[in-house]
């Protein structure tokens, strides 16, 4: 891993109304946003839209494939725009500094995911341990 | 609105819970997980681990999966009462101290660190951080959620 460099992007999606289903049911996340589509009409939405948490829950296995999951030490997002029905979901991540902390060699991490219209969803960075 | 008062530094009682074999299982399927590591055990255990790690979001779902009988953001009597069809998700923050396994028993505690406004109370930012600790209470993970609520 070296500065400035990109990290290989991981795709994921397009979100289907199954996918929410399966991952409120997994996920513990019952908020009715996600998986009823009255109930989102009724809150002023368009339809049922994707979990922020599913597009992080991919944008972990993205990290996880660009370092060994034990390195990584902390991470944040903000979630940015909603990921709606039928979207993919690209998760990219880029070395924006390498640096040492509590004695190891680390790296910062910028990362994000991206609709295939080019929305940013989520926004954040990730501090992981080099070798 | 939310009376900030009333609810920042309110610490929920410790819930215990279980990181459940068959739920990592059914969260890997869920997210089209690819690394057998995380919905095999046998795989798991040749690549070293003594069972399927948790994977790196499910601390929120650990937490969903628990509410808080104090300071739950979605209960009416003893928490904030905000209503499910204003809330955004608006961040996200995790901390990794030591591994967590399948059969793993946590202690998870919440504090509501914060509520903020913006747009003149329009919205209003709660943070809440989770801390999982583990039977011999050592501090497994940390969580940071910030949830956005629509007041408008």
């Amino acid at each position: 891993m070296v500065e400035d460099e990109t990290l290989p992007e991981l795709v994921r999606g397009p979100v289907t109304r199954g996918m929410l289903a399966l991952f409120a049911g997994a996920s513990h996340d019952h908020v009715l946003l996600h998986i009823d589509s009255d109930f989102a009409r009724s809150a002023g939405m368009d339809d049922v839209f994707a979990h922020g948490m599913l597009s992080m829950a991919w944008l972990a296995q993205a990290l996880r494939s660009w370092v060994p999951a034990e390195r990584i030490r902390n991470w944040n997002v903000r979630f940015t725009a909603i990921t709606p029905l039928h979207a993919t979901v690209h998760c990219r991540g880029h070395v924006a500094e390498l640096f040492e902390e509590d004695g190891e060699r680390r790296a910062r991490l910028k990362i994000g995911a991206w609709t295939g219209q080019d929305i940013q969803t989520l926004d954040g960075e990730a501090v992981v341990t080099i070798g | 609105m939310l009376d900030r008062d009333a609810h920042v530094g309110v610490v929920s009682e410790p819930r215990r819970v279980e990181v459940e074999k068959g739920f990592l299982k059914f969260f890997a399927k869920a997210t089209g997980e690819t690394d057998p590591v995380y919905f095999d055990e046998e795989a798991a255990r040749a690549a070293g681990h003594p069972a399927i790690p948790m994977p790196e979001t499910y601390l929120f779902s650990l937490a969903m999966s628990a509410p808080a009988k104090r300071g739950d953001i979605f209960d009416k009597a003893n928490g904030l009462g905000v209503d499910m069809a204003r809330v955004l998700h608006g961040e996200q923050r995790f901390a990794y101290h030591r591994r967590i396994y399948a059969g793993d028993t946590l202690t998870l505690t919440t504090t509501t660190s914060d509520i903020y406004s913006k747009k003149g109370g329009a919205l209003q930012f709660v943070v809440q951080d989770t801390e999982a600790r583990n039977g011999a209470g050592e501090l497994c993970a940390e969580m940071r959620m910030v949830t956005v609520v629509r007041n408008g």
